[in-house]
């Protein structure tokens, strides 16, 4: 699938990221950049370190040695909050939603950190916190139509079926209006048809928005067709990084992960 | 189809986004002021206003702003009569220090108190969650229960170590009939319930409930625990904190420590579990259930020309209030506004099938 728009600089670049848990080595020395406007796949078996890498992009996990560079700006540590606020979003591979909220308010929850209004006119709500959730609201009414999920808004997530959660968490995400948005498994669990809108739902984004897209999937059909470029991940190693053709061709790649069809 | 929406289009995001933005909503609300406004006041008599409505308010304005914290943030706390107590007390000596305060700032600067104390005991549920926060909270009780009958200087030093405050007046006017008190305690609480309303709609609203559902999510996208947690403490004790004045200032007149008990927090957490948690109108559904129930219970067998002791009466009133209680946790653990929502979802289609 060609993509009409063209790749930037990088965004995203970790140098030598290597994180442990007591003894287990989630992640060594693992380097890799994410050019802009990119969709980039992280493929690999379980317990490769896929979500980990996420979690150390978005601050969740600290990493023990290494540095994430994003947007131009160096940092060892940092707090998810302030992921979030230099626009970084993302989704869970086991659906993080807030069961007992609308469609509506989790994805209005996206737009917290654009909001503004002080304590005392939200507890009037009058001026300024009313225009601002109107004004918001209109961002977010942009989203659903995006996701075309117009009849659930006003439904508690926890009510609806698990491929209309994963659309309203991409939703939540991309509420936040992020420059990268990572996406843990978005089509884990779904049959063909939900795949397929996700899979427009993915390219959309990243050609009407321009957001810079890494996800983890393990449909191999959705991730070579989808992504600019693969990274392979395997016993927290980086063993393969190229286009999707090169990466079918690798054959540390066959041996780890893909396979060869008998 | 006597609570059905259909034709009442909304055109505007403003309209859809309105507190009550449907006109049964908004109707049931104008007749339920009404009522509170101008029924209540007309008909009943220095009895019911004493041993109901005065309690009923006070409490259901506790009751709210645990709601707010238990309910919408997801921390439990065991600390309700704590804050009462912080809040009574506050008020007490701001009104005794200052000559000439008035009330209502009196009850605001306790509210105060009260928040600093709440975010101070607040601190720990940055670590601990669930039932271990729950044990921190009573932490807050036990000392609130000792320090206010030991540190002399909180009850200004009197003998009894109980306090009693004339019938308050503000601006020169007396609130000494029980009717004015309870038209205090009315408009106070519709302010607070608004005020509470507008916050759970609104960014902190939402920050609370998202902290309540999944907290790593929640911080993923922005919204800080840590502030989430500590606003939320601090919101809910200001509402118990003036609850606490109103309790001590309108309700008794004069009270001590034991006023404020750990069964206070018991039956306050009780009247925001039964009400239903996360819902404003739950706080004034549990408050209703939690008092007016044992009175009726009392009364019923009067009522019905049965003869029992007095004594047996009250031990057969905490057995049916007991049995009461575990009867709607079973049926309906989402509680009394949860039932009222099932109705209202009933009512839109009644008397048709479907």
């Amino acid at each position: 699938m060609e993509h009409s728009r063209s790749l930037g600089e990088p965004i995203l670049s970790m140098d030598e990221i290597s994180l442990s848990f007591g003894g287990v080595n989630a992640l060594s020395n693992v380097s890799l950049h994410v050019r802009e406007h990119e969709i980039l796949a992280i493929i690999g078996p379980n317990g490769a370190g896929k979500s980990s890498l996420l979690n150390v992009i978005n601050g969740v996990y600290h990493p023990s040695k290494g540095t994430v560079t994003f947007k131009g700006a160096t940092r060892a540590q940092m707090r998810p909050h302030e992921a979030a606020s230099q626009g970084i979003a993302r989704t869970f591979q086991n659906i993080a939603l807030f069961k007992g909220m609308t469609v509506l308010d989790n994805i209005m929850t996206g737009r917290t950190l654009k909001m503004r209004a002080g304590f005392f006119w939200q507890c009037i709500y009058v001026g300024k916190a009313r225009n601002e959730e109107i004004e918001h609201r209109h961002k977010v009414e942009e989203i659903i139509d995006f996701l075309q999920i117009q009849s659930i808004r006003k439904t508690p997530v926890g009510r609806l079926p698990y491929g209309l959660q994963k659309r309203v968490e991409l939703g939540r995400a991309l509420a936040a209006e992020p420059d990268l948005l990572l996406l843990d498994e978005p089509m884990a669990g779904m049959n063909i048809e939900e795949k397929e809108d996700m899979s427009r739902f993915v390219l959309d984004v990243n050609d009407e928005f321009g957001t810079t897209i890494v996800l983890i999937e393990h449909d191999m059909g959705v991730v070579m067709d989808l992504s600019d470029r693969v990274i392979v991940l395997d016993y927290g190693r980086k063993i393969g990084d190229g286009t999707p053709d090169e990466i079918r061709s690798n054959q540390d790649v066959i041996d780890a992960y893909l396979g060869v069809t008998h | 189809m006597f609570y059905r929406e259909a034709g009442q289009f909304k055109s505007s995001y403003a309209a859809d986004q309105a507190a009550f933005p449907i006109a049964q909503d908004r109707i049931f609300i104008g007749i339920w002021l009404l009522i509170g406004f101008v029924a209540i006041p007309l008909l009943s008599n220095e009895y019911l206003f004493r041993a109901i409505f005065i309690p009923f308010l006070i409490l259901a304005l506790a009751a709210l702003g645990l709601n707010l914290l238990v309910g919408y943030c997801g921390q439990v706390s065991l600390g309700t009569g704590a804050f009462m107590a912080v809040g009574a007390y506050a008020a007490y000596n701001f009104w005794i220090r200052i000559p000439g305060l008035n009330p209502l700032i009196a009850f605001v600067l306790a509210g105060g108190v009260a928040t600093l104390v709440g975010i101070v005991f607040g601190i720990p549920s940055l670590r601990i969650k669930g039932f271990y926060l729950a044990v921190a909270t009573l932490a807050a009780q036990f000392f609130m229960d000792w320090m206010f009958a030991r540190v002399g200087w909180f009850t200004n030093y009197t003998p009894s170590g109980s306090i009693a405050v004339p019938p308050i007046s503000v601006f020169g006017f007396e609130f000494d009939s029980p009717v004015r008190r309870y038209m205090l305690c009315l408009t106070i609480l519709v302010l607070f319930a608004i005020v509470a309303k507008n916050i759970v709609r609104g960014r902190i609203g939402r920050g609370w409930m998202a902290t309540r559902d999944m907290d790593v999510a929640a911080e993923i996208i922005g919204i800080r625990p840590m502030y989430a947690k500590l606003s939320a403490f601090a919101v809910s004790s200001f509402f118990i904190g003036v609850a606490g004045a109103l309790w001590g200032f309108v309700h008794l007149g004069s009270w001590e420590p034991l006023a404020f008990d750990i069964n206070r927090s018991f039956s306050i957490l009780f009247m925001v579990i039964i009400g239903g948690l996360g819902s404003i109108l739950g706080a004034f559904l549990g408050a209703a259930f939690i008092t007016v129930l044992p009175l009726f219970l009392n009364q019923l067998p009067i009522w019905l020309g049965i003869e029992i002791s007095t004594a047996m009466i009250s031990h057969i009133e905490f057995m049916i209030f007991g049995a009461l209680i575990v009867f709607f946790l079973a049926v309906e653990p989402l509680g009394l506004a949860r039932l009222w929502q099932i109705a209202k979802e009933k009512l839109r289609l009644w008397p048709f099938p479907y």
